[in-house]
């Protein structure tokens, strides 16, 4: 016979003893025993399961145990970014956001018997949707199907008489925006998850999430929101932009009582949002601005110790290599700088610019917050772009506003430090309060700011931005109309017009900003497109409607002591009118 | 079926008609099974995580050739060999447990596993079949010669062993190997005093694990809070409502979709909803003919170290297969513990297969042609 595995090998017969354990007899029966409890208790042990498979599989008491469970549970707990979120609201306490409870409707489908039945009698009760789509999503769906996040009152009520055991609604809360587009880009909105997306409830999200804190005042008055986003969007359409922005600041603290960009959103409706509609332009647009930045060039040249009768000659345009700096109202001849300003030549501007020095440009403009990120409490938020190389050819482009890309609020906040006395202030979308103390930093003199309230008076009242005026509120500002920059130069159809404008001018105290997007002329404008034509009219109505709104009185424009407190001296513009009060005629 | 003659004495011929006929089908069976309960559950978690339809099909099938391997390749070895390996491989397995300490990865917060090459190889996997043989050969050795104190040594072996594996932790495979060792030595003749003092003493361990483990602690409370959902339980328990008797057929169950362990530690619950309750008690039927079958016949065997090591082997199953099984219904609180043979996993279908190989091995009728038990002397 072959050994096979299961033979020993010969010669290793091992002892018995090594192997084996026999047992003696009274030990055999005790595991015996033993063994046989194990057994039983084993087999007890699996009975005992499948009696449980049975009982579970009976389909009347699963039904009944869920029904049980249903009427038993209350709210399902909420995770805590679901519970506590404080209301946004504007500076009166009018509310922007604000958490509501509501009611999630969700449908188990495996509890549907006839699914046609019931989308008919949902989509009745929904009350905006059609029996077709409802069964689409029902026949879809596995498991538990999310019908709708949110109910109306109306709905939930009409949803319980649906009475369908497959339905069930959940408590939850959403967030509503009660002045919906209004407030968009100041409020923005959140995701699905709660998490917020954009404007305030992204940027002061931990301030929301806070349990202890009380609602969160913004700096926005809601009259004056209102009035400014009715008056952009007539510009927008009137003038065929395909967008614009606005900004109402107050100078004296930085607060920002109205932000409007167009095209916006209403966050209430998030399924419908466009893309395009997210973007800020006021915050996060970024733009060569033109001419309001010969502001800053005077400012500068006052500071270096110009003087506002010292002149420049502005008879020839400039010629940089290939490039040619020309005025748009050319007048040929030697200009102040009033002149420049009144007349916005960009020779005379340039000319300013190059005087100061790059240097000195740089650094001014440095200090004025524009070539670094603004900061206001909102994500949305861009970096200016600064020219690849900042030599002579950029000092002058930028002296009149090109070459250097800035948003719409760093435009405004710049501007408001020069008229109110030389302080720049942190703008911010919240209330002041002492928790909010407004930052004050000495930029320019009280002299200069002076000097340039009365330039920005000068251009409403003689120059380029006449439209701009509101009769008894003493409009100042400054006209800019830059062309858009494309891959090659510019393109001299597509426009970004802006004014940007100061009132009361005796005593600054706001600064309205209004900037259009590829503004189209008309009949009206003679097809001109530029600043004067379309965003500086628009920035005079805003002022007449908001003035009264914020408690600014009308005063007569031709009081004596105003038009001495804005007259300029008479060598600085030697060719305006002397009779005064010709001006209004010319409106 | 195979045509063995009664006279074939080759080494194919004797495993024939040595080996448990009964129980080696069985195990054939449920591999089966847990091949079938796969292609259920397996493109269900594949479709979650964003995987390849079959992903987990196919690699539970590459493990089912080895698994083949292991099972049968042991089940023809003789006792001796059997025990030897075993014994020789302890020592090895216990060091691979305690470096996973030092040289493991972590999965899910505990470190179990060893990466060896390619492989990730659970080394406790393997500490049970070895420690279960070794824990025999100590009982009988000490039962044939008093003055060896074979309880006391296998009884400092489990606690050292409980002691690695809680510190992993891994509290569910702590409690399998006390209880087999209990189960054991309970066969081996366990005094009733101490098997109250036992019984007391587990109901210590595990409040004790309540205690010193977070994981442990909000699983029983889940369990034991009916108004805490457990998300896992409840879809199972829907699944066998939406099943009933006899299931919704092949492919159309739905609570698959929502179960994330529908592969693994649920796939008790997934075969109830397609196969239906008879199905499930079938199972359960077939767990429970391998132990109880099993225990019975060896009260006729004489060889305390193969009863003893049989009886570690057939509470290894039994305890796994009940275990998860009630967790599935909702009678234990989740514990993390697969179905043998069936819930997905290749490393602990190898490990499984070399258990019950080396079970079907010392069931084997040990001298051909002989009666069994005393008639071998």
């Amino acid at each position: 016979m072959n050994r096979t595995l299961f033979d020993r090998p010969p010669g290793t017969e091992l002892a018995q003893s090594d192997l084996q354990c026999q047992l003696p007899g009274s030990d055999i029966t005790r595991v015996r025993r033993r063994l046989t409890m194990l057994g039983l208790a084993f087999a007890i042990g699996f009975t005992a399961l499948s009696a449980r498979v049975i009982h579970l599989s009976k389909p009347d008491l699963g039904s009944g145990m869920a029904a049980e469970a249903a009427t038993v549970a209350v709210a399902p707990e909420l995770p805590a970014k679901w519970r506590t979120r404080s209301a946004i609201t504007d500076r009166d306490g009018q509310l922007l956001a604000v958490d509501l409870p509501t009611h999630a409707l969700s449908i188990e489908t495996r509890k549907v018997r006839r699914p046609d039945r019931l989308a008919w009698r949902l989509a009745e009760a929904l009350g905006d949707t059609t029996p077709a789509r409802v069964l689409e999503r029902l026949e879809k769906a596995k498991g538990a199907l999310w019908l709708r996040w949110r109910l109306t009152p109306d709905q939930v009520a009409a949803v319980m008489r649906v009475g369908d055991p497959s339905i069930s609604l959940v408590p939850t809360v959403t967030r509503s925006y009660p002045n919906g587009r209004l407030t968009a880009h100041v409020v923005g909105f959140m995701d699905s998850e709660r998490q917020g997306r954009a404007g305030l409830e992204r940027g002061v999200e931990d301030r929301l999430l806070d349990p202890s804190n009380p609602p969160v005042a913004s700096s926005i008055n809601l009259g004056v929101q209102h009035a400014v986003r009715a008056e952009l969007a007539r510009a927008v359409e009137t003038f065929s932009a395909i967008g614009g922005a606005a900004l109402v600041m107050d100078v004296t603290n930085g607060e920002i009582l109205s932000m409007v960009s167009l095209p916006d959103f209403d966050a209430n409706l998030r399924e419908s949002l466009r893309e395009d509609a997210f973007f800020n332009r006021a915050t996060y647009g970024r733009y060569e601005m033109g001419s309001t930045f010969k502001t800053f060039t005077a400012a500068m040249a006052l500071e270096a110790g110009k003087r506002l009768s010292d002149s420049y000659d502005a008879t020839d345009p400039i010629r940089f290599g290939r490039f040619r700096i020309r005025d748009h109202h050319a007048k040929k001849r030697e200009m102040t700088v009033a002149e420049i300003f009144k007349f916005s030549s960009n020779i005379g501007a340039a000319k300013m610019a190059v005087d100061v020095g790059t240097e000195n440009q740089r650094k001014f403009l440095g200090s004025l917050g524009l070539l670094e990120r603004a900061a206001i409490e909102i994500p949305e938020l861009v970096a200016p772009q600064l020219p690849y190389r900042w030599g002579e050819l950029e000092t002058m482009t930028i002296g009149f506003g090109h070459g250097l890309s800035v948003s719409p609020l760093h435009l405004a906040t710049a501007i408001g430090a020069m008229v109110n006395g030389g302080n720049l202030i942190e703008p911010t979308l919240l209330k002041r309060s002492l928790d909010n103390p407004a930052t004050l930093r000495r930029v320019i003199s009280e002299k200069t700011s002076d000097s340039i309230r009365k330039l920005l008076r000068l251009v409403v009242a003689d120059g380029t931005g006449r439209s701009a005026a509101a009769q008894g509120y003493v409009v100042g500002g400054k006209t800019g109309t830059a062309e858009k920059a494309i891959e090659k130069g510019y393109a001299r159809k597509r426009l970004i017009t802006s004014f940007v404008g100061v009132f009361p001018m005796q005593a600054p105290r706001y600064v309205v900003l209004a900037m259009l997007d590829e503004p189209q002329g008309t009949k009206q404008t003679y097809n001109y497109m530029t600043a004067g034509w379309n965003a500086a009219p628009t920035v005079g109505r805003i002022i007449r409607r908001v003035a009264p709104l914020l408690g600014v009185a009308p005063v007569d424009e031709l009081d004596p002591e105003i038009l001495r407190a804005l007259a300029l001296p008479p060598s600085a513009d030697p060719l305006a009118k002397k009779a005064r009060g010709g001006r209004d005629a010319t409106l | 079926m195979i045509g063995f003659g009664r006279t074939d004495t080759s080494t194919l011929g004797r495993w024939w008609w040595t080996v448990d006929r009964f129980t080696l089908v069985a195990f054939l069976l449920l591999i089966a099974l847990g091949i079938t309960l796969t292609l259920a559950a397996g493109p269900a978690t594949a479709l979650r995580n964003n995987l390849e339809h079959f992903h987990f099909v196919k690699r539970q099938l590459t493990y089912v050739g080895p698994a083949l391997i292991c099972l049968i390749g042991l089940s023809i070895l003789s006792v001796e060999t059997i025990r030897r390996y075993a014994i020789a491989l302890f020592g090895l397995v216990l060091l691979a447990t305690l470096s996973t300490h030092v040289i493991g990865h972590e999965v899910n917060g505990a470190s179990r596993w060893l990466r060896l090459g390619p492989l990730s190889v659970q080394p406790s996997e393997f500490l049970k079949p070895t420690f279960i043989i070794v824990s025999a050969w100590l009982m009988a050795a000490g039962r044939r010669d008093p003055t060896l104190p074979g309880v006391g040594v296998s009884a400092g072996l489990c606690v050292t062993i409980i002691a690695i594996l809680a510190l992993q932790p891994d509290i569910g495979m702590s409690l399998v190997i006390a209880c087999v060792w209990a189960a054991q030595y309970f066969v081996a003749g366990m005094p009733m005093l101490m098997v109250g003092a036992l019984l007391a003493l587990g109901a210590g361990a595990m409040f004790g694990a309540y205690h010193m483990f977070d994981h442990v602690q909000s699983r029983f409370d889940r369990f034991l809070d009916p108004a805490a959902e457990n998300y896992q339980v409840r879809r199972a328990m829907e699944a066998f409502e939406a099943g009933g008797l006899t299931g919704r057929g092949p492919g159309q169950g739905e609570v698959k979709y929502l179960l994330p362990d529908g592969h693994t530690d649920f796939i008790f619950a997934v075969a109830a909803e397609e196969f239906g309750a008879i199905a499930c008690i079938l199972g359960i039927l077939l767990f429970a003919l391998i132990v109880v079958r099993g225990l019975f016949r060896m009260r006729g065997e004489g060889d305390l170290f193969i009863v003893l090591s049989c009886t570690g082997f057939l509470t290894l199953f039994g305890l796994q297969a009940a275990v998860n099984i009630g967790v599935n219904l909702n009678l234990l609180p989740t514990k993390g513990m697969t179905l043998p043979f069936i819930s997905y996993g290749g490393s602990s279908l190898l490990a499984l297969s070399v258990s019950a190989g080396c079970l079907l091995a010392l069931m084997r009728r040990q001298t051909p042609g002989q009666a069994r038990g005393e008639a071998r002397r």
